[in-house]
């Protein structure tokens, strides 16, 4: 799905990125508060939702090469931070829902885990 | 040859990354394919968080030859005791502090290893820990 569809989906506000949510194909998703978790378990994930607001997080996406953000519980990151994400071309989005009815509702619609497993690399 | 050199701050969280950032940069304009690149950037930057948050910063040195690339990674911090204990995955000697922001899941070293083509750790306590990663191109 796009991300636009995923924006619907979760009734998300768009921090950055607006011009990159029809052109931008989610495949597989991933739920963390633990960079260090997205960083070992996650593979070609696309997208990540995160509780977690600090400029590592957008580090964390750009190193996994993920081009979606999603914060859930109504967090917005600092203005620093959506500007990082704005220079690497990484959506953020904001949904009041929590992590988990947010995963679920994007996990319904179709969105899988992909093909996340412990990277062997 | 190209060699790259970065002084880690270690009073920076906030840019913590930044080095890993530019090797990945760099690796992208020289035509290294996109699934080494994200190996080699994975494994670099949990070693700059692990700099950051243990060591107080330190030294990134990186040098790509035709055949591979090989990071070197040397801090001043407080060393590792037991190598193999850090090693474990989940083992961790971080703070409540760092865990909130994303971090000391006690998987940095497993994943440089998992990453890399090959991981030597050495560390002195009280002195420093030099870390070196080579990945096969």
């Amino acid at each position: 799905m796009t991300v636009g569809e995923v924006r619907n989906i979760l009734n998300a506000g768009v921090l950055c990125g607006q011009d990159l949510l029809d052109v931008t194909e989610i495949k597989s998703a991933c739920g963390a508060d633990m960079m260090s978790d997205v960083l070992a378990f996650v593979k070609d994930q696309g997208m990540l939702l995160t509780g977690l607001t600090n400029p590592q997080v957008v580090r964390t996406a750009e190193m996994m090469d993920i081009n979606c953000i999603v914060f859930v519980r109504g967090k917005t990151p600092d203005p620093s931070v959506v500007r990082l994400a704005d220079d690497k071309r990484i959506i953020l989005l904001t949904t009041e829902e929590r992590m988990y009815p947010a995963c679920g509702k994007l996990y319904r619609a179709g969105l899988s885990e992909g093909s996340s497993g412990k990277a062997t690399a | 040859m190209i060699h790259l050199r970065y002084e880690v701050d270690g009073s920076d969280f906030v840019s913590c990354g930044k080095a890993s950032e530019d090797v990945k940069r760099t690796l992208k304009n020289i035509g290294i394919p996109s699934e080494i690149i994200r190996k080699i950037a994975i494994a670099m930057y949990e070693g700059e968080v692990n700099m950051v948050i243990h060591a107080n910063g330190g030294l990134a040195e990186v040098e790509i030859l035709p055949d591979r690339i090989t990071i070197v990674l040397t801090d001043t911090g407080k060393g590792i005791p037991d190598i193999p204990k850090a090693m474990e995955e989940g083992f961790s000697t971080a703070t409540e502090a760092i865990r909130e922001l994303g971090f000391g899941a006690g998987m940095g070293l497993p994943n440089m290893k998992n990453y890399s083509d090959d991981l030597k750790v050495e560390s002195r306590v009280g002195e420093g820990t030099k870390v070196t990663m080579s990945f096969i191109l």
